[in-house]
């Protein structure tokens, strides 16, 4: 599997390095910068999708089919070829399969047929599907393009391509990356409100099948539903959390405060006094807001679709955006973010299951002991080494999350590339290295991270530090959170299976879901409560919303 | 001297009287052949329960508290550890105050009530351990007293009883050496009986006052250093040497010396070092993004300094992760783990590792014996079964004669049975002759001196015996001794020279409560196995009475060995009970083994507990006792984790209210001032350990409830109320902190 991806990893170099003397490629796109191919081919290899550039502006046809499809099937192969090896590992096979045989089975079987079925349904959609690159046409309104230095009217450039096919695996196989920079926000990528739903669908198609498969094939069928509800309760909260605050609440950003507030806040210089800090009023804007929030909507799908979207495309680590999420009002960008801290919300491609195996394993090992038994999972003992091995794989999420914030919240690197100073400043690069260490490559945007190509004039600051951070932090979460389960899975598996009694938990009750619920928010909890308090909490809260 | 072997002999004989079962036959007629004059002594301790905490064993964990801040010692406990380096950086930092190198934004007397509940809470934790240990201490102090060094008789190595005895100190002995014990001395070191018989007043380890019989051959012939021969005498081989006996490891298991760590410890220590870990991370990174927003808002509102808030104090941080990482267990795991051996001991159960006692809890499948288990020791006449023209009566009165001289306890109860039944005194004539059971001939009887002669005895004997005396055999007897057999009950049929009269009826008497025991044990998840040398008939209807799950008939050591080997190769943890050394290799082979101090040396060394009250059903307690010990373990994790959902409530907005203050919002519990919520939650934080004392001791009652029913109720109490209580407790705190005036 390591090998593999070694080989995807450098194919992956080459395509877009290569760029500018490859075939399909008319315009002349010439090459992006190194660290954003680093960046890039990291973030497409492990099914993140994170995109330090924008597709239509940046990449050939060439790079998109051979770079950006081929990688979007095998990516996602890759993630459900592990879950099966995990699974086969815990049902004590004899062998954990051949890697190869399961990628072959899923690309075969499960993502071609579907796959074409999408693309068909988008292409009568009015998707574009086609190896032309680009028109150049003259608008309706020539006075809006502006004109040239020689006084020509400008033509509106366009940009076309394979555009079907990019995306029908891009939904379905939660990867994210999208053909254009707009991702599914863009007319031709999802052009109507039924393609926005098809796109919806796709996504959480296999993400919702997989957990169901898992119960399967350890013929553990109830245990998986309750897995399934668990995870469906958390999934309806993010997206009613973030349709309540975005639809149904206005824009603090628009509302601004009528007086000025002020705060007692203890007296640095004198210790135990008071002191006064007072914030000046701020005018509201005269918007309408009785729709919600409009900012940053596409208004083909409305308030709610946008909203939705984004809560389930962090749940299912797709990481596709049909609205831009900078601009969703703060608490309701909490939601998306919560989803790729938990990471096991449905989850991604495999993903997602496996972080939820370790939440079960967690939960059993501390919970389970409660009745009074060494804890066991499918009869199975959780021992010193399993439960290390849980551990470190839990453990690399938070820390490729919050250090990194951490890291770029105090140094020039995060604060030249924040478009809004403060909180929500703050929840731009939190949300950056979220996306990164989840595996799940949607954007806050707002970051002034895309560098372009390699002899760009004007690159984003602080683009470098930001490529190869994110790069790195995509490497790490994605290969420890693989490997550990799976030596853990096969540590368990390897273990004497012991009846179920009347003392043994039970894995498939009422009982069982709460105390997985339970343990899903209070480790979710303990680890971002504090930063979701100094991000988005302080960005919706504070009186000068998106940082004044 | 010859005297004395003709003694011995006697004994041997009174020994094996019944067929099927020769050790309970030792108990029962020896102890009644020894009956010592002499009555037993005054018992020289008992392990009663302690008070939970005493003020000598406190102040003892007191000092102890002091001694474990040393770092390589609190190094064996990462979450303590973690603690008590918070705790040194925090006085360095108030030391740099002090002498004005650094500015810090709080009063320097916030930091030492800081730094203060720091080392309290290090010292509750060790307090907590050592207090735990003191316990066990105090325990082995008083098993001590009973080893003492005494005088030990050595005979020569050819083991004749001569003139070459010598006198040798006990602690002089090695392996090997045999010892005479008469009576009135203390038996010098372990060892095993190899000639006599004697009762022995075992009350320095058992704490029971009622003596025992030890004899040679026989399951019942270990014997334990610092016990007293009360009658007879006994050579015994020494089977281990000086500081290395029973009472010795039992002394150095209960100190803690060789307490190793169960698997199940270890694992919760990874966990919990994992949680530490966790909670370094996400502390670590809050410092620059609190140095983010008072940048900010210093930008913003135009400030000359960074508006500064806690959340860029290192000593407010450092009390954040001590807030956060599970203190609560951490503190309170090894004294969890110590306390779950000591109830074993209270138990008078001497578990060989803490693993054992933490495995009891997993166990699928419970073997139990038949024979003083289940059943009161012996079969007990119920009936008496005429044939033919006799009455219920006759029978009853020539089975009496027959066993008037009967010492057997199946002997004894036939004339028990018939002096109730016609509450008349047997007469038996002084010259009638008695003639005792052999393994022969497998009866017993009586020789009147009218010429009669009544026997009693297993059915095909005495049929025998009519038949040779040209007698008849009636043939409704073979259908009368079967229906009996078909009960679970053991015929004895009688015959009165050519004639058969009955029929006597011996049942199992099972041991009152016995069923309630077994579906106790159900709900707990548990099969019970009842282990019998009978036919499988017989043992099925005495199962079936019992109310146990399933039985093992006509069991020989080789079937109990597969038994448990099949158990286990399905995946299920067996414990087993034994006594003999044919119990040896099935107690070697189970997963808990628990043999009784009673037995012999064999089974007591295969076991990994012993049980000092030689009580067969103590394996419920074990159980009991493993199951508690993991559900403490469980629900002190539980309501250490769930305790940071409130502490984030009361520290995260204090952190940045400095800068941030309209995160007061998530204030909810409406705490007086940034460092009064700190503080609070440091105070709660340290204070739920003592508070949490007594339950790490005293465990989390176990309730028979099954999985479910039980996992809801712990979540609800421990997991819920760990989620509760700390909002109630810290907003007290604040409360009362601020009307003492403690706090700005």
């Amino acid at each position: 599997m390591l090998i593999f991806n070694t080989v995807m990893f450098v194919f992956g170099f080459l395509v877009l390095a290569l760029q500018p003397w490859m075939p399909l490629n008319p315009d002349g796109k010439t090459m992006l910068a190194p660290s954003t191919i680093f960046n890039s081919v990291a973030s497409f290899m492990t099914n993140t999708d994170l995109q330090h550039y924008s597709g239509d502006q940046h990449l050939s046809n060439f790079s998109q089919i051979f770079f950006g499809i081929f990688m979007l099937f095998v990516s996602a192969a890759v993630g459900l070829s592990v879950l099966v090896a995990i699974i086969r590992a815990l049902r004590s096979d004899s062998s954990l399969g051949n890697f190869f045989v399961d990628m072959w089975r899923v690309l075969l079987y499960m993502f071609v047929p579907v796959a074409l079925a999408i693309g068909l349904l988008f292409i009568i959609q009015g998707t574009p599907m086609t190896f032309k690159t680009a028109y150049q046409v003259s608008t309706l309104e020539p006075a809006a393009m502006g004109t040239t230095d020689k006084g020509e009217v400008k033509q509106q450039t366009i940009v076309v391509g394979p555009v079907a096919a990019f995306e029908s695996i891009k939904m379905l196989g939660t990867n994210g990356g999208g053909f254009y920079g707009m991702n599914s926000a863009h007319p031709y990528e999802n052009p109507t409100g039924l393609s926005n739903f098809f796109n919806t669908l796709a996504m959480m198609m296999f993400p919702f099948a997989l957990v169901l498969m898992y119960g399967r094939m350890l013929n553990r069928f109830k245990h998986s539903l309750v897995i399934f509800s668990v995870m469906w309760i958390l999934m309806a909260g993010t997206v009613v959390w973030s349709v309540y605050f975005d639809t149904l609440k206005p824009n603090p950003g628009l509302t601004g405060q009528a007086v000025a507030k002020t705060y007692d806040i203890p007296n640095t210089k004198a210790p135990g006094g008071k002191q006064v800090v007072s914030l000046p009023a701020v005018p509201s804007l005269p918007v309408d807001q009785h729709l919600g929030n409009l900012e940053g909507k596409e208004m083909r799908f409305g308030t709610s679709a946008g909203a939705t979207f984004d809560a389930l495309t962090t749940d299912v680590t797709c990481g596709a955006v049909n609205a831009e999420e900078d601009s969703l009002n703060p608490m309701a960008a909490l939601a998306p973010m919560v989803g790729m801290w938990l990471n096991c919300i449905y989850g991604g491609k495999g993903v997602g299951m496996i972080n939820m195996l370790l939440y079960v394993i967690i939960g059993i090992f501390v919970a389970g002991m409660m009745v009074g038994r060494t804890p066991e999972y499918l009869g199975k003992k959780i021992g010193a080494r399993e439960v290390k091995l849980a551990v470190i794989a839990l453990l690399v999420h938070p820390m490729m999350i919050l250090f990194p914030t951490g890291l770029f919240a105090a140094t020039s690197w995060g604060l030249q590339a924040v478009s809004n100073p403060g909180p929500h400043g703050l929840s731009q690069i939190l949300y950056q290295f979220s996306s990164a260490s989840a595996n799940n490559g949607s954007a806050f945007d707002g970051l002034g991270v895309t560098y372009g190509f390699y002899n760009a004039t004007s690159p984003g600051p602080s683009a470098v530090a930001f490529d190869i951070a994110a790069g790195i932090v995509i490497l790490i979460s994605r290969y420890l959170p693989i490997i550990a389960p799976l030596a853990m899975a096969a540590f368990l598996g390897a273990k004497k299976s012991s009846p179920f009694g009347l003392g043994t938990l039970r894995d498939n009750t009422l009982t069982f879901g709460c105390l997985l619920l339970g343990t899903i928010l209070i480790i979710g909890a303990l680890l971002f409560l504090p930063v979701a308090a100094l991000g988005p909490v302080a960005d919706h809260l504070g009186p000068m919303p998106f940082g004044g | 001297m010859k005297k004395v072997a003709k003694t011995e002999l006697n004994l041997r004989e009174a020994l094996s009287p019944s067929d099927d079962d020769m050790s309970i036959g030792v108990s029962g007629s020896a102890e009644a052949a020894l009956k010592s004059p002499m009555g037993p002594q005054t018992p020289l301790r008992r392990f009663k329960p302690q008070r939970l905490i005493e003020k000598k064993t406190a102040l003892a964990a007191l000092k102890q508290a002091f001694v474990m801040l040393r770092p390589d010692i609190q190094w064996k406990n990462p979450v303590m550890f973690v603690v008590e380096v918070g705790a040194i950086l925090t006085l360095l930092y108030i030391v740099r105050q002090a002498l004005g190198v650094v500015d810090s934004q709080t009063p320097i007397t916030y930091f030492i009530a800081l730094d203060a509940w720091l080392f309290l809470t290090v010292l509750f934790a060790n307090f907590a351990t050592a207090l735990a240990e003191a316990r066990g201490k105090a325990q082995a102090d008083s098993l001590r007293r009973a080893r003492q060094d005494t005088p030990a008789y050595r005979l020569s190595p050819d083991g004749s009883i001569d003139e070459n005895i010598e006198e040798v100190s006990s602690t002089d002995l090695k392996p090997g050496d045999m010892v005479l014990v008469k009576a009135g001395q203390m038996i010098p070191a372990d060892g095993e009986v190899i000639r006599g018989i004697a009762s022995v007043d075992e009350s320095a380890i058992t704490g029971e006052s009622a003596p025992v019989i030890r004899g040679a051959g026989g399951d019942r012939s270990g014997v334990t250093g610092g016990t007293v021969v009360l009658s007879d005498w006994i050579v015994v081989r020494v089977t281990s040497g000086s500081g290395d006996s029973f009472l010795d490891r039992m002394i150095a298991l209960v100190e803690g010396a060789i307490r190793q760590r169960s698997p199940n410890e270890i694992a919760l220590t990874l966990v919990l070092s994992a949680f530490t870990l966790v909670f370094l991370i996400v502390v670590i990174p809050l410092w620059p993004m609190a140095w983010n927003a008072e940048q900010y808002m210093m930008g913003y509102l135009g400030l000359k300094e960074p508006l500064r808030s806690l959340g860029t104090d290192i000593p407010t941080l450092i009390a954040l992760v001590v807030c956060l990482i599970p203190t609560t267990i951490g503190a309170l795991l090894a004294a969890i783990g110590i306390a779950g051996m000591d109830r074993a001991l209270q138990a008078n159960i001497i578990a060989k590792s803490g693993k054992a006692v933490e495995l009891a809890g997993d166990i699928d499948v419970v073997l139990l014996d038949k024979t003083g288990t289940i059943t009161i020791g012996n079969r007990n006449a119920t009936t008496f079964l005429p044939i033919g023209k006799y009455l219920p009566g006759d029978v009853g009165h020539l089975a009496a004669l027959a066993s008037a001289a009967d010492e057997t306890p199946e002997g004894k109860s036939i004339v028990k049975l018939f002096v109730k039944q016609n509450v008349t005194p047997i007469s038996v004539p002084d010259s009638a002759n008695f003639v005792p059971f052999t393994a022969q001939t497998r009866m017993s009887g009586v020789d009147l001196p009218d010429g009669r002669r009544i026997r009693k005895g297993a059915a095909d004997a005495v049929i025998k015996f009519v038949e040779e005396s040209h007698g008849q055999v009636p043939g409704q007897l073979s259908l009368l001794v079967d229906s009996v057999a078909s009960e679970g009950a053991t015929p004895l049929v009688v015959a009165d020279g050519t004639e058969i009269v009955g029929v006597v009826v011996l049942e199992d008497i099972l041991k009152p409560h016995m069923s309630e025991r077994f579906d106790r044990l159900r709900k707990m998840g548990l099969r019970t196995v009842m282990i019998t040398g009978d036919n499988p008939l017989t043992a099925a209807t005495i199962a079936k009475r019992a109310g146990v799950d399933a039985f093992l008939a006509q069991a020989t050591p080789e079937t109990k060995l597969a038994y448990i080997r099949k158990e286990q190769a399905g995946g299920k943890l067996v414990a087993m009970m034994g006594d003999g050394t044919n119990d040896a290799p099935a107690l070697a082979q189970a997963d808990v083994a628990l043999a009784m101090n009673a037995g012999t040396q064999a089974a007591k060394e295969a076991a990994n507990m012993v049980d000092l009250d030689s009580d067969p059903t103590k394996l419920i307690e074990v159980v009991e006792i493993g199951k508690q010990l993991l559900i403490t373990r469980g629900s002190l994790t539980t309501f250490s984790i769930a305790n940071d959902v409130a502490k984030y409530f009361a520290i995260i907005p204090a952190l940045f209210a400095g800068t941030l203050p309209w995160l007061k919002v998530m204030d909810i519990m409406n705490l007086h001032s940034p460092t009064s919520a700190i503080l609070s939650a440091v105070i709660f934080n340290a204070l739920i350990i003592p508070a949490l004392i007594p339950v790490a001791l005293k465990g989390v009652r176990y309730r028979a409830l099954g999985a479910d029913a039980l996992l809801r109720r712990n979540l609800l109490v421990w997991g819920l109320g760990g989620v509760v209580l700390p909002f109630i407790g810290i907003k007290l705190i604040d409360v009362i902190m601020t009307s003492l005036h403690l706090v700005s």
